[in-house]
């Protein structure tokens, strides 16, 4: 049973892909976030240069005596991709810079923790009351305990 | 043969990938990122783009990988026996 070679790197890529943006949304550190959004880009690199990939041909090389009747890899997708790799790497270094300055300014690294605090800081410079419903619940527990609303319902 | 070559690179790939997500302590997870990078380094190569792997491996694999862990030690998140998971 032999899986043809594009599918199993285009299954691989998407794979990488898939694994880097569902680890972005599922992770709370968000230096994590960065290494899963470098995974998602290396995904995404494999898949352009898959895009010119054929099994018969030979590396974009000019050497001067390539053979009648065999043809390149499409060389424009890999240039794509050399530039791409370095941007990644200059985008990843300012998204450190970032953490840095954010680790300073608020002392975590934690998604929801610095959310809250986003909040909190935008409300206190706008001058306004926190938004929080009235209808929140007190307490840990939401609804009242099984027995004494049945109780409550059917006297 | 080609064909258990790109089955074992792309497992490979696909598993560090996953300990990235999954492992506790960030430096394992930057080194898995950098395993990563080498792995698609080498799948480049089988696809007979060798300029892309021959940076993807240096830049993506090495200088990377510098720059993540310099920000994890200046960030004070360089812990190596760290157990528990998200310390922020």
């Amino acid at each position: 049973m032999p899986i043809p070679l594009d599918t199993l790197f285009f299954a691989g890529a998407l794979g990488l892909v898939a694994i880097g943006v569902v680890g972005m949304l599922a992770s709370r550190h968000l230096f994590r976030v960065l290494l899963c959004l470098g995974l998602a880009e290396a995904g995404g690199n494999l898949l352009l240069v898959l895009s010119g990939y054929r099994w018969d041909s030979v590396a974009p090389i000019l050497t001067g005596d390539l053979p009648v009747g065999v043809s390149m890899v499409d060389p424009v997708p890999q240039a794509l991709v050399l530039t791409s790799i370095v941007i990644g790497v200059g985008m990843e270094a300012l998204a450190v810079a970032l953490l840095i300055r954010i680790r300073r300014a608020y002392g975590t690294l934690d998604g929801h923790a610095l959310l809250a605090r986003l909040r909190e800081d935008l409300d206190e410079r706008l001058g306004v009351a926190p938004d929080r419903s009235e209808d929140l619940p007190k307490g840990h527990a939401p609804f009242p305990a099984p027995a004494a609303k049945e109780q409550e319902v059917n006297p | 043969m080609t064909e258990w070559l790109a089955l074992i690179l792309v497992v490979m790939m696909l598993a560090a990938a996953l300990a990235v997500v999954l492992v506790p302590n960030l430096v394992g997870a930057i080194a898995a990122s950098s395993a990563v990078s080498l792995v698609v380094a080498v799948i480049f190569v089988v696809l007979r783009a060798p300029d892309v792997a021959m940076t993807e491996a240096a830049v993506g694999a090495g200088l990377s990988a510098a720059v993540l862990g310099l920000g994890v030690r200046r960030l004070g998140l360089w812990k190596l026996n760290e157990g528990k998971k998200d310390d922020a």
